[in-house]
């Protein structure tokens, strides 16, 4: 492989280059530091990024966007831009040479553009998508896409791909999933917060947090093989409701077991962040524990807990395995909760795995179920977080 | 005159007997505390079942049935010409191994004297697991002298016979199984009564590859967890220094001004992205754009450090954050740069609580499962990937995907596999956070 032995020799100079440059410094300030305007070191590790940085950006830039092209031109290219970085860099070490600034320019602009591959990684996001969305309404009408009501896609040409049906598995779904979870979740917060003594909260507070930390795939195993058939046996069979292990009622419990934690130590914050005073002076007026949180904590912090359940919401939406495993295929708009329906990210997953053909509606739609997604849940997110953010001001 | 009097209202007869409205608002607060109670237990209690119906599902993939006979390696149908050339040794199909092993069992069922009303031939060669004989051979390729010996193998039983030690096949639905029959299975009794026949612990469910659909038996989880630990290599080695620069730079040198501002809110906005989002991502930039191999480590640990990031980014400038501003000023006040009083006295101190957010995002980024589904991890590999660099762009499995996999077959043996699979994630999960917590215990400093 040449990149990795042009690698190896562009690190090898760059070492070198430190070795060269320190003892060249010194030499020329006679073996007195003192004379040197930045230490030794600097000097060693500013001819070690010249040489290193340009020609490792080269190969960086070239393996991603040209992966496939020949690549010996390039390995020359960078192995000549590491030697002129290195002469450079020994032609100008001098003992008046600013080394500890040229290096210290470098590296904030190496944390700089760290820092900006946040905004690279959203931007590739919403390009990536846009794009393929793009050759998809060239393909597939956006008026169908968005208002069709069946969802039926078919290889072989005139599929129907309408998202509503999808759309109404997603919501429903999450609605169950919220209205375990909300309830559960800030009930649990508030005695935690309210009224747990210490050896509770020591026991039940960890205990919780290990439910956040399970893998979503755990939680879809539980849907499949213990949910599903339980809630089927004993409800959705007895009821004559319907017959599927999987279904809406299935994938929504789980999910909002999933999501206790989650609510319950957004809300746990967001209770602590309440003044102590208000509870004060509602206890003092004679209230009860449980009339001071009703009627004076729960109310200021009321916006803080709206903001939490959209963040549970947007969660809840973008959940994968649990629908995957646990809410079935079926695109249906039905109100029985005991049928088997489907959700966005179900369909995003089983459009775009296994043999995937670009030039389809069928594989393209994927992307315009997963930008509505995005788009979806980052304003739940741009709400939740400001009203968080609104909240959490008023108190401070 | 301002005496305010009561009017209509009962004066209250005595201090210690609670009067109605006292009695009602005090059962009301023991109401409210019992629904508090009451969901710490519903989530502790949910907590307990999960754990407990994977983990008595999964315990079986531990334990595997195997057959111990011996095996007449009878040299006129393994090595016609006679000469051990290995060259020749290959062309000797797995089925001829398979033949051999049906003889033999034929044989040992003869010697020792087991008769069984109804039993076919087919129940006799069913018995043996299809795998059984590949590993025959690869035994007899790697070691021609074995040729005209015999040799006590131990070769794996057929998956619904392992389910009947395991209490999943019963009497009843074998007698309904295409795949097993009643008699099958008093064979396999009379066989364990000999002593051939036993369930041990299985090491070869954490080593071995996938197997395909009818070899559940078989079916292990080496290359998923091989694959995942190359991720995990990826991930560590990209989401560290990107994000603890990112961190620094944010935390210590970003003036605030707009552009600072927007990425601020692009983190939290990131953190808080559904992960099938960043697998469309790197389907379409990784896998489409840059043109990188799919099912590869190299994608997946990719994408993972896309989605890790954040987390890692907000735990460093909280750990950054968490150092006294005393430290730079001291720093300062005795020459030192910006730059050196970061990199010498903040970042060192700050490492425990970066190292902790670390090992909590590195935990996240193994259990992911969807965005991998995307970037083809759910093919089916059997040759174990070399070791890196050149393995990572080599397809693999990761240990949720091969759970996810596991789940769409339709062999049940296959529901315990995965069970057993996520006892192995869980088992990696529960050791990196205990990790973390020991990191933050030893070094956690309060200022």
């Amino acid at each position: 492989m040449p990149v990795s032995w042009t690698l190896l020799v562009v690190l090898a100079l760059a070492g070198a280059g430190y070795l060269v440059a320190r003892a060249r410094v010194v030499a020329m300030a006679g073996g007195d530091v003192r004379r040197l305007h930045s230490r030794p070191s600097y000097h060693g590790w500013n001819a070690a990024l010249l040489t290193a940085l340009p020609a490792l950006f080269l190969i960086a830039i070239w393996r991603f966007v040209q992966p496939a092209a020949n690549p010996t031109p390039v390995a020359i290219l960078a192995l000549v831009l590491a030697a002129a970085g290195l002469g450079l860099a020994l032609f100008r070490a001098a003992p008046g040479f600013r080394a500890r600034n040229a290096v210290e320019t470098m590296v904030k602009g190496l944390l700089i553009l760290c820092s900006s591959i946040a905004i690279l990684t959203t931007a590739g996001i919403v390009f990536s998508m846009l794009f393929e969305t793009g050759h998809f309404f060239q393909k597939y009408s956006w008026h169908e896409f968005f208002f069709g009501t069946t969802w039926s896609p078919r290889f072989g040409g005139g599929s129907q791909l309408g998202i509503l049906p999808l759309l109404w598995g997603t919501i429903y779904i999450s609605l169950i999933a919220l209205a375990v979870s909300v309830p559960i979740g800030l009930f649990a917060a508030i005695y935690m917060s309210e009224y747990a003594s210490a050896r509770l909260r020591g026991v039940a507070k960890p205990m919780i947090e290990v439910l956040a930390g399970i893998p979503t795939i755990v939680y879809g195993l539980f849907a499949l093989i213990t949910v599903g058939p339980m809630l089927r046996d004993y409800f959705a069979q007895p009821l004559g409701l319907g017959n599927s292990g999987s279904s809406v009622m299935t994938a929504g419990l789980v999910m909002g077991i999933m999501l206790i934690p989650f609510v319950s130590s957004l809300s746990d914050d967001i209770i602590n962040a309440v003044p102590q005073s208000l509870r004060d002076g509602a206890l003092g007026l004679g209230s009860t524990q449980s009339e001071t949180v009703r009627k004076v904590v729960l109310p200021a912090a009321l916006p803080g807990i709206v903001g939490a359940v959209l963040l549970a919401a947007s969660r809840a939406i973008g959940e994968t395995m649990i629908v995957v495993l646990g809410a079935g295929a079926a695109a249906r708009m039905d109100l029985n909760p005991f049928e088997a329906m489907t959700t966005i990210t179900v369909k995003i997953v089983s459009q775009l795995t296994g043999d995937n053909d670009f030039a389809a509606p069928e594989t393209l739609v994927a992307f315009a179920l997963g930008l509505t997604l995005f788009v979806i849940t980052l304003g739940l997110n741009i709400v939740a977080l400001y009203v968080v953010r609104k909240y959490r001001e008023q108190y401070e | 005159m301002s005496d305010a009097t009561l009017q209509g209202a009962q004066p209250r007869p005595s201090l210690l007997a609670a009067d109605p409205r006292t009695r009602k608002r005090n059962a009301a607060e023991a109401r409210f505390r019992a629904y508090g109670l009451g969901a710490i237990l519903v989530s502790m209690v949910m907590l307990v079942i999960l754990l407990f119906t994977i983990l008595t599902g999964g315990i079986g993939a531990f334990r595997q049935t195997y057959l111990e006979i011996p095996v007449a390696l009878d040299a006129a149908q393994l090595d016609k010409n006679g000469n051990r050339d290995p060259a020749d040794l290959r062309k000797v199909l797995t089925l001829t191994y398979g033949k051999i092993l049906q003889q033999s069992l034929e044989q040992s069922i003869a010697d020792k004297g087991i008769a069984i009303a109804e039993l076919s031939d087919k129940d006799v060669s069913g018995l043996i697991s299809k795998e059984a004989s590949a590993q025959l051979r690869n035994r007899v390729l790697a070691d021609p002298e074995l040729i005209g010996q015999t040799v006590e193998a131990r070769v794996l039983v057929n998956g619904r016979v392992d389910g009947y030690y395991k209490g999943r096949v019963s009497m009843e639905s074998a007698a309904r199984d295409a795949n097993t029959s009643p008699a099958q299975l008093q064979l396999a009794d009379a066989l364990k009564a000999q002593g051939m026949l036993a369930t041990q612990w299985n090491w070869s469910f954490l080593t071995s590859p996938d197997a395909s659909d009818q070899r559940p038996e078989a079916a292990g989880v080496g290359i998923a967890i091989l694959g995942s630990l190359y991720m995990m290599l990826v991930v560590l080695v990209l989401s560290v220094p990107i994000g603890v620069a990112a961190s620094i730079y944010l935390e210590e040198f970003a003036p605030k001004n707009r552009w600072t501002d927007i990425i601020e809110v692009n983190i939290s906005n990131l953190a808080a992205v559904p992960s099938i989002v960043f697998g469309i991502l790197g389907l379409a930039a990784f896998i489409n754009f840059a043109g990188l191999p799919q099912s590869a480590p190299i994608v997946g640990g990719l994408v993972l450090t896309l989605m890790t990031l954040p987390t890692i980014i907000i735990a460093t400038r909280a750990a950054l954050k968490a150092v006294p501003p005393s430290i730079r000023d001291a720093a300062l006040g005795v020459g030192a740069s910006k730059m050196q009083s970061v990199f010498h006295h903040v970042l060192p101190l700050a490492m425990p609580g970066i190292l902790t957010g670390t090992i909590i995002g590195l935990a996240q980024a193994l259990g992911e499962t969807a965005p991998l589904l995307l970037i083809g991890m759910v093919a089916f590999v059997k040759n174990f990937p070399s070791a890196p660099p050149d393995g990572l762009f080599e397809p693999a499995s990761a240990l949720p995907v091969q759970v996810y996999n596991w789940t769409q077959r339709a062999d049940p043996a296959f529901i315990e596999r995965a069970s057993g699979a996520i006892i192995v994630l869980l088992v990696f999960l529960l050791c990196m956070n205990l990790l973390a917590i020991l990191l933050r215990r030893k070094f956690e400093r309060r200022w």
